[in-house]
């Protein structure tokens, strides 16, 4: 007879399962590993093609200034194409956002403590809107979203009239182009750049011994423990390292910390949370969530509203940037986000992809548009060039998956 | 009658770290029908595949030998031509084209390239009329129900000259009356000469059926049985499949049935799309702690539906009615309202509705109740894993891990991962919608148990299932339905597939 258990006993610990080794481990997380290895790769590869002016503090700098809305908003299109669907109009949103900052604060006089949330409360509209239809009308949101597309691009334009309008007020230029200041004084190397690259790359250690600390309890292993050593000490150095060389520059940028938080909230969101669970789920099979207790019409509108929320920040840290803005911002945002996430391994019929890898996918992007802009190939053969890693990358995937079955 | 039509001989095949066909040898004479049997995973379609070249020549090991010629097959099309055509549980028909179109599909009837619609709809016409098919041949195909479909596959495989026509579980989802339409077709064919391999898990329709038997058994012919020469019982081909003696096929529950434990009344349901269109008329049933019940009926009768708007209204529009648990009203509007009122609803498209494919077990199992393996919203990892895992094991999912992708099970694992899933959420009524459709004998008999299992721990099971042989092993009271009502009610002990059939035709 088959013994049945309720949840009132579910035995706590699992039977240990047998030790993995390294090579198996290596070979079922490949797509994972994968992309942070040609990250790295063609970071190496640019740094010796430019002799070294890559890596450099100035450069490194502004490769993160260059790349944090992308990244900002990769978060969102990864969480919405989990979800099954795309959002084509965040280059707009990004456009229309910094439009109404301008008017706000250029024309209005208004202080940039009441125009970022207000901005960030447009955004959320905007992209609820847009979800509201997709959820609740069934509307096909690559349909829903080009209409939005054209719609906040015209808007945009009657906004600012056709004109470019700033510049922005210092304390909202700091937004994108501020550093965290040194706490230790002036001069270099910049010891509070340092500190909190040790300090973050600390608490990400602390965490993973944690977590598998908590897991060997459960008699579980999943990491081979070499390898569990080998890439936190990777990660670590890395941490710090950039911190460094962010040091003898000027220090660590605002956005940096702003992507930096975001993207450590949202990690956890998709992996821990209740709801991050329940959108892979919606993604996966609809309908199966939906007789599974699941409000999926309320989940596909908040993943859009939060789509919105993030093309706002992202809205208000490149108008900050630009400081001014114009018609044409935002212009084909939407192309290099969505390819970012694809990068990144997430799946064109939703339910598979991760926020980590839509970040790498971004960053991938951004080092290639650096690294190509140094070299000094043209926006032509960049374009080329991209299309085809982007290309690439889903092909690896494909054939990866035709290989598994 | 006596020739050889095909012989597979010593057929070996592997994929890497598994040997899925191990010396099968299959001989089929002409002109006969012989039915492959096996459990689920024991070889049988991997064996077609090879026959039919889906596994080309060069990939296996063994000969083939199709009226005493040594085929070298590599793909499809070149089996097809010798008349060799295979037609697969899911049908491979497109649903927005007519079915004359669907008939010459990829075999096009053409002058120059410019397809002859003529000529196209009247050899549909004359092949649908031998199916015993009354269709226009323009309608659609989504027009036309499962077994129609079905029928028009065979149509289909008609019109390429079939010499050797093999069915993969053809009546697995057909309603009886179809089914025997279907068989009887079969028959037919035999008188014209066409040979047919049946495949199927419906031992009563081998055992009317077929002229000789192959049983394989883990990727290895166990036996061969001839019926022309003596009569072959269900127990014996059973015996063969699982390798041991099944006496009973369905356990024995001693289980006190108690109080009234839900109760449904005058549930009326009106079709989503269709306006004026009643689905469900006037329905009221009850079912009482440890009791299992069952609902038997046609396909079309209304089962699905029922048991869907019942589970939080997932299906109809204008639901009036009211549940009643424990005899307190309860409001059941959504899934998430039935899931809290301790209902829960078991698809009997698992694939479709019950799982997401791509997704681990773990993360299937846990979905309809994450709240449990969570705290302030967060969910424990560790904990969650350590109830799949228990899930696992207490119902003998057969998989190393629970982080396997549930689309890489069979379906008798996926069931039980479907099932451990609602009984994560804690119900106190279960509805089990067809639970043991395609899924082989050993694995119908776990699910059985647990269904017992669950009634003795005393919670009331609500059965709906095409197999009344089923139903009647395994519940208490059948409800019997047509029609979108219930023509009658019978208790377990007085109720017979007879008396099942004949409420239905009389109502």
């Amino acid at each position: 007879m088959v013994e049945i258990i309720t949840k009132n006993d579910t035995a706590a610990t699992v039977q240990p399962a047998s030790k993995p080794s390294v090579g198996m481990h290596l070979k079922s997380h490949i797509r994972e590993y994968g992309i942070l290895i040609v990250l790295v790769l063609i970071m190496s590869l640019f740094q010796y093609l430019t002799d070294g002016t890559f890596m450099r503090p100035a450069n490194l700098t502004n490769l993160f200034l260059q790349n944090s809305y992308i990244i900002i908003m990769a978060i969102g299109m990864l969480l919405v194409i989990v979800a099954g669907h795309i959002d084509l109009s965040v280059g707009s949103i990004v456009g229309f956002v910094g439009a109404i900052a301008a008017v706000m604060m250029v024309d209005y006089n208004l202080p940039t403590l009441v125009v970022v949330p207000v901005c960030m409360v447009v955004g959320l509209i905007i992209g609820g809107a847009q979800g509201y239809w997709v959820a609740y009308w069934r509307i096909p949101s690559f349909i829903v979203t080009l209409a939005g597309m054209l719609v906040f691009k015209g808007l945009t334009m009657v906004l600012l009239e056709g004109q470019s309008v700033g510049p922005f007020p210092k304390n909202f230029q700091i937004l994108s182009t501020g550093f965290i200041p040194d706490f230790f004084g002036p001069g270099r190397p910049n010891y509070t750049a340092l500190l909190i690259g040790v300090l973050a790359a600390s608490v990400i250690v602390f965490l993973a011994i944690r977590t598998r600390l908590k897991a060997l309890e459960y008699g579980v292993e999943d990491e081979p423990l070499v390898f569990f050593v080998a890439k936190n000490l990777l990660v670590a150095g890395g941490f710090i390292y950039i911190s460094y060389l962010l040091s003898t520059y000027r220090g660590l940028p605002n956005v940096l910390i702003t992507m930096a938080v975001l993207i450590a909230i949202y990690t956890f969101f998709t992996n821990r949370s209740i709801t991050g669970r329940r959108i892979y789920a919606l993604g996966g099979n609809q309908k199966a969530a939906k007789l599974s207790g699941i409000n999926t019409e309320r989940l596909t509108f908040l993943t859009f509203a939060n789509m919105g929320m993030l093309a706002a920040v992202a809205g208000l840290i490149f108008a900050a940037r630009l400081n001014t803005a114009t018609p044409k911002a935002g212009f084909a945002f939407e192309l290099d986000v969505i390819a970012a996430v694809f990068i990144g391994g997430a799946s064109m019929s939703g339910g598979v992809g991760k926020v980590v890898g839509a970040v790498i996918g971004a960053l991938i992007m951004g080092v290639m548009n650096n690294g190509m802009s140094l070299l000094g190939i043209g926006i032509d053969w960049q374009q080329i060039i991209k299309g085809l890693v982007l290309l690439a990358a889903v092909i690896f995937d494909v054939y990866n998956k035709s290989k598994r079955n | 009658m006596s020739d050889t039509i095909l012989e597979m001989r010593s057929i070996t095949k592997s994929f890497p770290g598994v040997k899925a066909l191990d010396q099968v040898n299959l001989k089929v004479r002409s002109g006969e029908i012989h039915a492959l049997c096996g459990e689920n995973g024991a070889g049988k379609s991997t064996l077609m595949k090879v026959l039919s070249g889906v596994y080309g020549y060069g990939s296996y090991e063994g000969d083939i030998l199709y009226n005493g010629r040594l085929m070298a097959f590599q793909g499809i099309s070149e089996s097809e031509k010798e008349g060799i055509i295979i037609i697969h549980q899911e049908l491979a028909l497109v649903p927005l084209l007519s079915i004359a179109e669907n008939i010459f599909l990829g075999n096009e009837i053409n002058a120059h390239s410019v397809i002859d619609w003529n000529e196209t709809h009247r050899r549909s016409a004359d092949l649908i009329k031998k199916v015993g098919l009354s269709e226009n041949t323009s309608t659609l195909i989504e027009k036309l129900g499962v077994g129609k479909q079905q029928l028009v596959e065979i149509a289909k495989a008609l019109s390429k000259k079939v010499k050797l026509l093999i069915l993969d579980e053809p009546t697995a989802a057909l309603q009886e009356n179809d089914s025997q339409q279907l068989l009887s077709l079969l028959l037919e064919f035999k008188r014209q000469g066409i040979t047919s391999i049946l495949i199927s898990h419906k031992l009563n329709e081998v055992s009317r059926v077929a002229d000789s038997i192959t049983v394989i058994r883990d990727g290895r012919s166990v036996s061969s049985l001839d019926c022309t020469t003596s009569t072959i019982s269900e127990e014996d081909i059973i015996r063969d499949m699982v390798g041991r003696d099944i006496e009973n096929r369905y356990p024995e529950r001693n289980s006190k049935i108690g109080e009234c434990l839900m109760e449904v009344k005058d549930w009326n349901v009106w079709h989503p799309e269709t306006i004026d269109r009643q689905v469900i008329k006037n329905i009221k049933f009850k079912v009482h702690t440890s009791e299992v019940i069952g609902i038997a009926g046609l396909m079309g009768s209304g089962r699905t539906e029922l048991a869907m708007s019942i589970f939080g209204q997932s299906y109809g529009r204008n639901i009036s009615g009211s549940i009643e648990l424990r005899g307190k009203e309860v409001k059941v509007s959504s899934v998430s309202e039935a899931i809290k009122n301790g209902i829960a609803y078991v698809t009997e498209d698992r694939k479709e509705l019950g799982l997401v494919l791509d997704e681990n077990i773990m993360r299937n199992i846990t979905l309809a109740n994450l709240e449990e393996v969570s705290e302030r919203l967060i969910i424990d990892d560790n904990l969650e894993r350590a109830v799949a895992e228990s899930y696992r094991t207490s119902l003998r999912i057969r998989t190393p891990s629970v982080f396997q992708k549930v689309i890489n099970l069979s379906g008798g694992n996926q069931q039980k991962i479907v099932l451990s899933k609602w009984l994560f959420a804690n119900p106190n009524v279960l509805i089990l919608d067809e639970p043991t459709r395609g899924i082989d004998v050993g694995a119908k008999f776990e699910i059985y148990a647990i269904i017992n299992e669950l009634a003795m721990q005393g919670k009331s099971v609500v059965m709906i299932s095409s197999e009344m042989p089923e139903l009647l092993g395994m519940c208490d009271r059948i409800y019997v339905m047509n029609e979108g009502e219930f023509a009658g009610e019978l208790k377990g002990s007085e109720a017979s597939q007879e008396k099942i059939m004949s409420l239905i035709v009389r109502s």
